[in-house]
């Protein structure tokens, strides 16, 4: 089943009078499962193309379509809707509320999606061990190491349960080791529970993760390779 | 709802010095206010008891042709056999105390210095004269009897220097249109601490105020103070008839009824501008809040917090900087209050005509205008927050996720 269709999508962004095309015509199918990575030059519009993705912004023409829903034409409250329910965000900068602990971090989606309290706990402390955090669980982001902080944000993306994560460059700011135990763990929760990932990148360690690259350049998809590559190569 | 309040006071903990500043502003704007209706209520409620006490009465009883401006002594204007009137007044239930007075207006000398002063006859026996009674500063107070002593306020015996014991030259007005002149001998001096009332105004027995100005046995007015100020209304209406006039304090003190409708109006033109000032704070603050925690709310909306929420979130924020701001003001404004309505303010001579101002001003603070004060600065506090609460909602996530344009 398609999770993500994205058809003949563009993005325009423009700057007083100067235009920018970021999308110039994108076509993209996405599978249930899929474990994909976006990669191009910066500039070749794979943050653009992940917003779209993930709701946080609308095309300028064309249709994306989530769980075979399109998505371009929702309101603000429906592309809210949207993300709460389907789509997890793993983003460059960790993006933890720094005034909440790791285990209320994971918590906030749940709650915003009316979740009672002891299934909430249930989820937290699960997730807490699924990214091997439990002992940090009261930790503030500004105690826990960069690696650890992109874990709990992981932990946080999966909280509700989407069908889609969407990271963007994950392992940007990681060492080499942080990076690789970040990106061990998507694959592994990617395997476990089937959620699909996308992420937009440009480091090669990450990419060798994908088990398919899509490659943007100047807005458009100019390959898209379904290769498979053993993690940790 | 919990969690909301849990996420609004770590938020505001984050910069904890600018928490405590906003809170306090409001708490300084809300103890503002306070004091500000506290001396205003004191104010207008002292200088009315002053007066009722001192020189309306709650009620008093005139002949119908009776000009209290004009101070006639003619006999057709002034209230004959008046203790009979007296009499019959006191025997109400309703009435505290009765008594005839006779005013009438005159010069006091001594050597070259002279005031225009009110000569006031009274009943020297009646419980009327408790205020006076009580702000003896010097001397005594005479007896019925006394046909040569006064007494003369504090202020107006400062003005002629003169003491208990010395000699004052008295032109009084007659019934006839006349003047009489006579040397009294000060038998003491009063102080009821309205330099208004006591810059003026000398007291004389009745029965020697009646010999000097040939106003055989009538008097000006009947004065009375009732038991209870609220039953006015019915006495004055039971009183009502062909043969007097009555006077109720209210219509005495129109002029103080008035000042204090017009002071209200002023207030809360003054309440509007401190609760601007207060409001303004609290956007500052926020506006302040959601530009430093752009990308935050980036994150919530991404997470898939609606507007409505993100707005939440912020009026979470305001309404604990509001509930410590109101009891930083409650007990900052309560302590201000206390000190007015225990010490008060010293204001020396107001020197307004028609009104008696006691020379400090207590406040009276009372709890309808704690309670509707209190309320008042909540929900401004609350719509101050209305303005950032907006813009932080109406981020777009893309921007936001961004840390802003």
């Amino acid at each position: 089943m398609e999770v993500v269709k994205v058809e003949n999508v563009t993005r325009v962004f423009k700057i007083g009078k100067v235009e920018t095309n970021a999308l110039r015509g994108v076509n993209l199918s996405i599978e249930n499962g899929e474990f994909t990575a976006l990669v191009g030059p910066s500039g070749s519009g794979k943050t653009t193309l992940l917003q779209l993705l993930g709701c946080l912004d609308q095309p300028t023409s064309g249709k994306v379509f989530i769980n075979s829903k399109e998505v371009s034409q929702l309101n603000r409250n429906q592309r809210a809707d949207m993300r709460r329910g389907t789509i997890g965000f793993i983003f460059q900068f960790f993006a933890l509320i720094p005034t909440l602990t790791a285990y209320e971090n994971i918590e906030m989606p749940l709650l915003l999606a009316g979740q009672g309290a002891a299934p909430r706990r249930e989820r937290v402390l699960e997730l807490l061990k699924a990214v091997d955090l439990p002992d940090r669980a009261h930790h503030r982001p500004d105690q826990l190491s960069g690696g650890e902080q992109q874990r709990v944000a992981i932990a946080r993306a999966l909280a509700t349960s989407p069908t889609l994560i969407l990271a963007d460059e994950p392992t940007a700011n990681l060492d080499t080791p942080n990076g690789k135990q970040v990106m061990d763990i998507m694959t592994r929760l990617n395997q476990e529970t089937g959620v699909t990932f996308v992420f937009a990148t440009h480091d090669p360690r990450v990419i060798s993760y994908a088990r398919r690259i899509v490659t943007l350049q100047d807005g458009c998809v100019v390959e898209d390779s379904e290769e498979k590559v053993a993690a940790g190569v | 709802m919990i969690q909301l309040f849990k996420i609004a006071y770590r938020d505001l903990g984050r910069n904890r010095r600018r928490s405590f500043f906003s809170a306090l502003a409001l708490g300084m704007g809300l103890s503002l206010l306070l004091l500000m209706a506290g001396v205003l209520t004191g104010e207008m409620r002292g200088s009315m008891e002053t007066t009722i006490l001192l020189q309306s009465g709650h009620l008093q009883v005139r002949a119908l042709s009776y000009d209290e401006d004009k101070t006639s002594l003619a006999w057709d204007d002034l209230i004959a056999n008046p203790d009979q009137v007296t009499a019959q007044l006191a025997s109400l239930p309703q009435v505290l105390v009765a008594t005839p007075r006779l005013f009438a207006t005159g010069i006091a000398a001594e050597g070259d210095e002279s005031v225009g002063v009110r000569v006031i006859g009274i009943d020297p026996t009646s419980e009327a004269n408790r205020p006076y009674r009580l702000g003896m500063v010097s001397g005594n107070f005479f007896a019925a009897d006394d046909r040569e002593g006064v007494l003369l306020g504090q202020t107006l015996a400062e003005k002629l220097n003169l003491k208990t014991g010395d000699e004052v030259y008295l032109l009084v007005n007659t019934a006839g249109g006349d003047i009489a002149e006579q040397l009294f001998t000060i038998r003491g001096i009063y102080s009821t601490r309205t330099p208004g009332f006591d810059g003026s105004s000398i007291f004389m027995p009745l029965d020697k105020a009646q010999a000097i100005t040939q106003t055989n046995n009538h008097a000006s007015t009947i004065f009375i103070l009732l038991k209870e100020r609220e039953q006015t209304a019915s006495v004055a209406a039971a009183l009502q008839g062909n043969d007097y006039q009555i006077e109720t304090w209210e219509q005495t003190n129109e002029l103080i009824l008035q000042t204090e409708q017009m002071a209200n109006a002023y207030i809360y033109v003054l309440y509007l501008i401190v609760l601007a000032i207060t409001a303004t704070v609290i956007v500052n603050t926020l506006v302040m809040a959601v530009y430093e925690r752009t990308r935050e709310i980036g994150i919530y909306a991404a997470m898939g917090m609606k507007g409505w929420r993100i707005m939440a979130m912020f009026f979470a924020e305001s309404l604990l900087l509001a509930l410590g701001g109101l009891v930083i003001g409650l007990i900052l404004g309560g302590l201000m209050t206390l000190y007015a309505t225990y010490v008060g303010f010293y204001i020396g001579d107001m020197g307004i005509t028609g009104m008696l101002f006691g020379e400090r001003i207590y406040a009276y603070l009372t709890m309808k205008d704690v309670i509707s004060l209190s309320i008042t600065t909540f929900i401004v506090s609350l719509l101050a927050a209305l303005y950032p609460a907006v813009l932080a909602a109406q981020l777009e996530p893309v921007e936001a996720l961004r840390g802003g344009k």
